[in-house]
């Protein structure tokens, strides 16, 4: 058994940077397509709402895991060379988009319709409509599972070891097999998930119940 | 009045106006004219059509037949006709509709940012004028959600106003408010008659219909039954249906 030193941790630490990187391009990839799939959902167009309803039926109707699997290889078959980097943050994007659409998608639908019928009276124009009436009071309604989503992003993110991702996970099982002491380094990866996660999801509880009063 | 006159002053007419929901026939062959200046008061069971009708001038609803035109603007079924017509037509509904994550102010300053491309500052001079029109200027930094019913329909008839409309259309304005603010919400809108303003309200206050209606429209089932001024509907309704409503709307009163 070796010893665990500031060396180790540093490259368990080195990999949580990764493991928050990858999360926040999920995130921020995935709100900006997620919002479109989003509006797509809820347009007038029949055609325009089933292909955002098959797109979002396909990436949660399949593991993330064999998304990331596709888009690593399925990419490659294209001809275009990606990092993994790349790959990587396309398949999360992809990912967070469809479930982050679905998450609005209601969110959107759960606005008042005399919200709309007031801005169409006063002769807003849809992207006005969106932007300035119900975008944000959707985005308010969604915050608990939008942030319980964000949680599942970040321990989701994990599986980006498959493709040869040293992220946070990576990270540990490279030490663990270095030092022989499994059981203590992943107890410390885990904590260092727990340590992020658990505020996070606390926080969006903690808005549910505020959200939940300020309804009755 | 020469027909030209007549023509001018014609602010809103629907002819033949019918409307359907999937096999219910909420409008059936509705005929109205309505002059610049005229108060109308809209009254009927629930379910009678009658703010289907008011919807349809704005475009809330859209009709299966007939043609509506509102200031000399035929409702084509173009998105340009929508909204010259909006421009025209404010609204004040039921269940205010105010936005609630904007404060009072940026309630009443959004449309004509948005709409008549005002600056922010210019906007805001326009909502505060006709927030202190309602009497409600004191208000102006709140939420919503921190005010009264009453006050609330206020700011929703200011911010309707401050699109500057030729014609204001209420649906049911009092029905969801407390009956201390009823008062409150009626003697605003009974000002903005005084002032010329075109109404057509949908209330069952009728002490209102009296006080401000140039006419009083009765409906049931889709239909105009009947149409009269205010002293003659209240004091002799010729329909059988407009006698047994009257009771009962005014044994509650």
């Amino acid at each position: 058994m070796g010893p665990i030193g500031a060396n180790e941790f540093l490259f368990i630490l080195h990999g949580l940077k990764w493991t928050a990187l990858l999360a926040i391009i999920g995130f921020i990839g995935g709100g900006v397509f997620g919002i479109l799939i989003a509006l797509t959902r809820v347009s007038k167009s029949p055609a325009a709402r089933a292909t955002a309803a098959a797109y979002i039926g396909l990436f949660q109707g399949t593991p993330l895991l064999m998304q990331l699997f596709v888009v690593y290889y399925g990419v490659a078959l294209l001809g275009i060379n990606v990092s993994a980097w790349l790959a990587v943050a396309i398949a999360f994007t992809l990912h967070a988009s469809a479930f982050l659409g679905e998450i609005w998608r209601g969110s959107i639908q759960a606005v008042p319709k005399g919200q709309t019928e007031a801005a169409n009276a006063l002769g807003l124009h849809y992207v006005s409509r969106m932007k300035d009436v119900i975008l944000p009071q959707a985005l308010k309604i969604s915050m608990p599972a939008t942030i319980g989503f964000l949680v599942q992003l970040i321990k989701g993110t994990s599986l980006a070891a498959i493709v040869g991702f040293i992220e946070l996970a990576r990270a540990g099982q490279i030490i663990s097999n270095q030092t022989y002491r499994p059981l203590l380094v992943f107890g410390i990866v885990g904590a260092i998930y727990f340590i992020i996660c658990w505020p996070l999801s606390h926080f969006g509880t903690a808005l549910e119940k505020r959200m939940a009063k300020a309804a009755r | 009045m020469t027909a030209s006159d007549n023509t001018q002053s014609m602010l809103i007419s629907l002819e033949k106006v019918e409307k359907w929901y999937g096999a219910f026939h909420a409008l059936k062959d509705i005929n109205l004219t309505v002059r610049k200046g005229e108060k109308i008061v809209l009254c009927g069971p629930s379910g009678s059509g009658k703010s289907t009708l008011i919807r349809c001038i704005n475009v809330l609803e859209t009709i299966e037949s007939g043609q509506i035109t509102v200031a000399g603007r035929v409702l084509d079924g173009s998105g340009k006709a929508v909204d010259a017509i909006r421009r025209e037509v404010g609204m004040v509904f039921q269940n205010f509709n105010l936005f609630p994550h904007m404060t009072v102010l940026q309630n009443c300053a959004l449309a004509p940012m948005r709409v008549r491309g005002m600056g922010r500052a210019e906007a805001e001079t326009l909502a505060r004028k006709y927030l202190e029109r309602v009497r409600i200027l004191d208000q102006a930094d709140k939420y919503p959600a921190q005010l009264s019913g009453g006050q609330q329909q206020r700011v929703a008839i200011a911010r309707a106003l401050c699109l500057e409309p030729k014609i204001m259309l209420f649906d049911e304005p009092t029905s969801a408010l407390d009956p201390e603010m009823v008062k409150e919400v009626l003697d605003t809108m009974i000002s903005l008659a005084r002032d010329g303003m075109t109404m057509i309200c949908v209330t069952h206050e009728m002490g209102f219909a009296r006080q401000v209606a140039d006419r009083v429209i009765f409906m049931a089932s889709g239909e105009i039954i009947e149409e009269a001024e205010p002293d003659v509907f209240f004091t002799s309704p010729k329909h059988e249906r407009t006698k047994t409503f009257l009771g009962e709307i005014l044994a509650h009163h």
